[in-house]
């Protein structure tokens, strides 16, 4: 008797967009849980951790937010390859506007994630006619490139960078500021990309000039998405140095370039919640395999490609598909 | 509906793509409600001609006039902003989006914004209710089927609501007709005959002469770039130069 896999769809009523009526607690549980693990996973496990783990946590979640604005990029149809511009940037400013003004983290984290929201897209704006892969380039060539402007003209602290910045006050508000950053990213992303706004964004990503025959300005979208996208990773340059203390010319390095883009790899792109965690696997992984010493990137290496060859789809798509259906075996005359 | 000035003059537009001259010196006026055909063997020049009216595309020289204003060259949205709607021969649907899905983004356009007195109101519905209107039938829900798994008839249907959605003045249509069956073309030039009566000026592009004939005012005839003829059917149809464009490349 042969048998096949049959799959079964479940809780239609409650996934369904326009209908709210949950008609048991249940139901509830079913539709709340997916957004309650990464709330009381993220917030809830920070006190128990120690102070080693909170750091690598910390650090997590700056790659995460860099992660999941490579991720919106990509949702409009512009690949990044490079999210260290927008680290760079956001810590340059931020180290700044401590270092020279002597402003408090407070003021100089915000003022980072907006003043380099600007200067990014500034920045891009006359490539962003280009596609794919000629985006991609500049992206990649631009931090490179900028670091190596700060060693030649030593402004900025040339090599040496910019020590002393103010901490926070204690490591484990950091972690929850960080984190609530992080969640508050990743619910607002995906809320708009749930939108009519989203929705455009998705066909320009799909079909341009199709979006362009609807009488909808394609660059204004793009440069708005840029924006976003190079506000989160601002932010995530300005937190990151104020914890390092330090801003400098490691802030346009190749890792926040490339973490984020296999991040999203393997967590599944264009769901925001895949590259979170993405990074919250890789991230901790490479640490673990620190003891390694220099086998590491070997080890890394290998788990990215067993990662890519067996879960092309990603590991968030994944789940969320066994989440949303049963899987039975039904025997087949 | 006399008017003193066109509401469509394009005078000498040319474009050459790297030698290949695609479109050459073509001029030809357009009034308020006047349905155009335009004919022309392939390669003729005809896409090229709506992409550069439409600003797809940018004349290497000419001038593209609507509603007397000097739009050559500008940017597509602008282009639609003025009034102006066109589908595409090859269909661009979102393919993993359902059908009334797809309508949202010319629902979401400036230009309705502007006609709806600054609210977009309920897009969804109006999508529904547009892709009515071209044949999508209310209780076969095929509206909320992955555009991706239509077939090619609804698709050029959803090209064709993603125009009207736009509530055009001027609608360009290149090769609606192409690829769908005889009776689906018939359920479709009922469509177009309404647009019509609702005054909007219509561009068709079409190689099916014998519906285009029954319904167009003028018809255009353009070869190896070049408006070869321009005036009634029959006219048209018996001129040397089309006969000759025709019977040399052209059997049906
Ligand atoms: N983007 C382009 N780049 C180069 N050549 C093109 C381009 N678009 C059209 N052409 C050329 O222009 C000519 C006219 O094409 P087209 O306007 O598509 O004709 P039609 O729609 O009448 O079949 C063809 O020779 C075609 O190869
Ligand atoms: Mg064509």
């Amino acid at each position: 008797m042969k048998k096949r896999k049959e799959r079964i769809d479940r809780g239609i009523k409650v996934r369904s967009e326009d209908i709210f009526a949950l008609s048991s607690y249940r139901e509830m549980i079913y539709l709340l849980m997916p957004r309650a693990i990464p709330v009381v996973g993220l917030l809830g496990i920070a006190p128990f951790l120690s102070p080693y783990w909170q750091e690598v946590f910390i650090s997590t979640s700056i790659y995460a937010l860099l992660a999941i604005s490579w991720d919106l990029l990509i949702s409009a149809g512009l690949v990044s390859l490079g999210q260290s511009l927008f680290y760079g940037i956001g810590s340059y400013i931020a180290g700044a506007l401590n270092h020279y003004c002597g402003w408090s983290p407070l003021f100089t984290i915000p003022v980072a994630t907006v003043m380099g929201g600007v200067l990014c897209t500034v920045l891009l704006l006359p490539v962003l006619r280009l596609r794919g892969i000629y985006f991609a380039m500049v992206m990649l060539v631009l931090p490179l490139m900028l670091s190596r402007l700060v060693e030649a003209t030593r402004i900025l602290g040339g090599t040496e960078g910019l020590p002393g910045l103010t901490p926070f006050p204690n490591q484990l508000i950091a972690l929850y500021v960080i984190q609530l950053a992080l969640l508050a990213t990743l619910f607002g992303f995906r809320r708009l990309m749930a939108s009519d706004y989203g929705l455009v964004l998705k066909g320009i990503n799909d079909n341009d000039r199709s979006v362009m025959s609807a009488g909808l300005n394609i660059y204004l979208y793009k440069t708005q998405v840029l924006f976003i996208g190079a506000s989160v990773g601002s932010f995530a340059g300005a937190f990151g140095t104020h914890i390092d203390m330090f801003a400098g010319m490691p802030g346009f390095a190749l890792d926040y370039a490339l973490l984020p883009v296999a991040a999203a790899v393997v967590g599944g792109m264009g769901t925001f919640a895949g590259p979170m965690l993405g990074a919250f696997i890789l991230v901790p992984l490479s640490e673990i395999l620190r003891a390694l010493g220099a086998l590491r990137i070997v080890f890394y290496g290998l788990f990215l490609v067993v990662f890519i060859v067996g879960l092309p789809e990603g590991i968030f798509p994944y789940v969320q598909r066994k989440y949303h259906q049963l899987e039975r075996w039904v025997e087949l005359e | 509906m006399n008017q003193p000035i066109p509401l469509l003059k394009v005078s000498g537009l040319t474009k050459s793509f790297g030698g290949v001259i695609a479109v050459s010196n073509v001029s030809f006026e357009l009034k308020e409600g006047e349905l155009l055909g335009i004919i022309g063997p392939n390669g003729s020049g005809k896409t090229t001609l709506v992409n550069l009216v439409t600003g797809f595309v940018k004349p290497t020289s000419g001038k593209v006039e609507y509603n007397n204003k000097d739009i050559t060259g500008w940017a597509p949205y602008k282009i639609v902003s003025m009034g102006i709607a066109r589908t595409f021969q090859m269909v661009r649907p979102f393919y993993q989006l359902p059908a009334y899905k797809n309508m949202i983004v010319p629902l979401y356009s400036p230009r309705v914004k502007k006609l709806a007195g600054g609210k977009y109101g309920d897009r969804d519905a109006v999508a529904l209710d547009l892709l009515e209107e071209v044949g999508f039938e209310r209780d076969s829900h095929v509206a909320y089927k992955v555009a991706g798994s239509l077939p090619q008839g609804y698709l050029k249907r959803l090209e064709l609501a993603k125009a009207m959605a736009l509530r055009p003045d001027l609608i360009i249509l290149d090769e609606l007709f192409s690829g769908l069956s005889l009776a689906e073309v018939a359920s479709i030039v009922p469509i177009i005959e309404k647009l019509r009566f609702q005054g909007i000026t219509i561009i068709m592009i079409e190689h099916r002469l014998k519906e285009l004939f029954r319904i167009a005012d003028r018809i255009l005839v353009l070869n190896y770039g070049e408006k070869i003829a321009d005036g009634p059917g029959e006219e048209v149809m018996e001129s040397e130069s089309v006969k000759k464009a025709y019977l040399g490349s052209e059997t049906d």
